[in-house]
């Protein structure tokens, strides 16, 4: 049975809906009409056991796997309804900050920048000098002196702060992270969620953050879902899903 | 009965393989004339393919026109045919034996690099990364290496046909104290526009097919290290079973044409 806390939130205007997402591999049901609202401006936390199908999910959102049954709309558009070139038109609307950071790596920074940029000439027009924006790009990481680099010479926090910066070069207006801080040190996972927070807040983005991470939790969440047996569970604040009785939801918190 | 089973059920993937890989090709055609047209990327695969490539195709090259004189030589020599040997070598190599291993060559240099570089991408998530971009990963990783490879094959096979011939032609020097020019005079006057043509367009084909193996085979990879090992490995057997059946039927078709 579902725990649904109620949603404390000013924000109405919804800018993701995903309505009974269903997603089986073979015979393992993985979603099994999962739900979700994103509202402008909000940091959104999906949090669930490892397999229990939150990147799953924000991939059918992005349309890298495609969901069995049910509608995903972002930003008023029904995904499933979109042409290929519609839908990379959108994807420019939407970044995807990966686990494992996913730089190119036969590629500088600064060309792992540019290639989407160069690329959406329908949004950007054509770019002759693409150092400024690379540069803003990078100082809102906080390494603007990694332009030359190649992937191979970056630490794990450097390499997400780098996708990050990626991700951000196209402008979007909801950034979707799939666990920012796996893999990270503590010092490290805590200057990755800064970032997310200053990132927010100057570029004005909505986030899905997909994490099991309480602390990373703690520290961003305007709002957290609790995805358990392909269901959103429970669903509200941080602090409201701290003081839930259910013992599926403590189980999170221990 | 389980060994038919198992038979009946290997023979099925590969049928249920070549449709997949008919319809990569499908994509391939479909998206190679689109623009951007990438070329800064093609050009960057040709060289890394045909640079790459050009020692060990022409040290192999060399060896074989120089084993393929040395082992003829004696059998020619006891029927006083040894004047025959540039005529029988060149038309050899440049009919089949330079185009067959030079793209065996290829198939496992470049296939199984192109099948281990897109598959270590897949598992990394940087194709993934490259689609929720929206920049299309198939144009730029794909459409690129199979035009390279399509490209630089008959390239590196007509010169690893030159190479072999003087491999050959070194042989004959040295046992025969045959000249270069008398040598290539031999090799030219009994070279026929038959000989050269179809056996370039073969290659094309065989580059064809070495890009497409090796890119299907990458970019569908399965996830895992594991993954990106078979990919490399599966690029390679497929692409050289695929690079026999095409020599079949190119030499089945260039004979039609030859007999009338």
């Amino acid at each position: 049975m579902s725990n649904m806390i109620e949603l404390n939130s000013t924000n109405t205007k919804a800018i993701v809906v995903i309505k009974d997402l269903k997603k089986s591999f073979g015979e393992n049901c993985v979603l099994d009409g999962f739900n979700l609202e994103l509202f402008q401006g909000e940091n959104l936390v999906v949090m669930g056991k490892s397999g229990s199908g939150k990147s799953v999910m924000i991939k059918c959102l992005i349309g890298l796997e495609e969901p069995d049954s049910g509608s995903i709309e972002v930003m008023g558009k029904d995904i499933k309804q979109l042409s290929r070139e519609a839908l990379d038109e959108l994807r420019t609307e939407v970044g995807f900050l990966f686990q494992g950071s996913a730089l190119y790596d036969s590629m500088s920074v600064r060309e792992n920048l540019e290639f989407p940029l160069r690329r959406h000439t329908k949004k950007f027009g054509v770019i002759k000098d693409t150092t400024p924006l690379v540069m803003e790009a990078l100082e809102s990481v906080g390494l603007a002196n990694t332009m030359n680099l190649m992937p191979n010479e970056l630490s794990g926090g450097m390499k997400r702060r780098i996708a990050l910066a990626r991700t951000l070069i196209l402008k979007p207006k909801i950034i979707l992270y799939d666990e920012p801080t796996t893999g990270l040190d503590p010092i490290t996972s805590k200057e990755i969620l800064m970032l997310m927070v200053s990132v927010q807040k100057k570029y004005n983005t909505s986030s899905i953050i997909i994490t099991h991470d309480v602390d990373c939790a703690r520290m961003i969440s305007n709002r957290m879902i609790l995805l358990i047996d392909g269901i959103n569970y429970a669903e509200g604040t941080f602090e409201a899903l701290l003081s839930s009785k259910d013992p599926k939801v403590q189980a999170f918190f221990k | 009965m389980n060994t038919i089973l198992r038979i009946i059920e290997a023979f099925k993937n590969f049928l249920l393989e070549i449709g997949e890989l008919s319809d990569f090709a499908g994509r391939f055609f479909k998206e190679v004339f689109k623009p951007p047209l990438e070329f800064k990327e093609f050009l960057r695969q040709c060289y890394n393919m045909g640079n790459r490539s050009l020692l060990l195709v022409g040290v192999t090259g060399f060896i074989i026109g120089l084993v393929f004189t040395l082992q003829s030589r004696p059998t020619l020599q006891q029927f006083g045919a040894v004047s025959w040997i540039p005529a029988m070598v060149s038309v050899s190599i440049i009919r089949e034996i330079g185009p067959i291993i030079t793209a065996l060559i290829c198939a496992g240099r470049i296939g199984s690099g192109i099948g281990a570089e897109l598959g270590s991408m897949r598992v990394t998530e940087q194709i993934d990364a490259m689609e929720v971009s929206g920049t299309n990963p198939f144009k730029y990783l794909v459409v690129t290496r199979i035009l390279a490879t399509t490209l630089m094959l008959p390239i590196l096979v007509f010169i690893g046909d030159g190479v072999a011939l003087l491999g050959s032609f070194l042989v004959e020097n040295l046992k025969g104290d045959v000249s270069l020019l008398l040598y290539f005079t031999q090799v030219f006057n009994h070279l026929e526009f038959f000989d050269v043509i179809p056996s370039t367009i073969k290659t094309f084909f065989f580059g064809f097919a070495i890009g497409l193996v090796g890119c299907f085979k990458g970019y569908y990879c399965k996830k895992g290290t594991a993954g990106v090992g078979l990919a490399a490995n599966s690029a390679v057997v497929f692409s050289s079973m695929l690079l026999f059946i095409i020599d079949f039927i190119a030499v089945f078709v260039a004979n039609i044409f030859y007999d009338v």
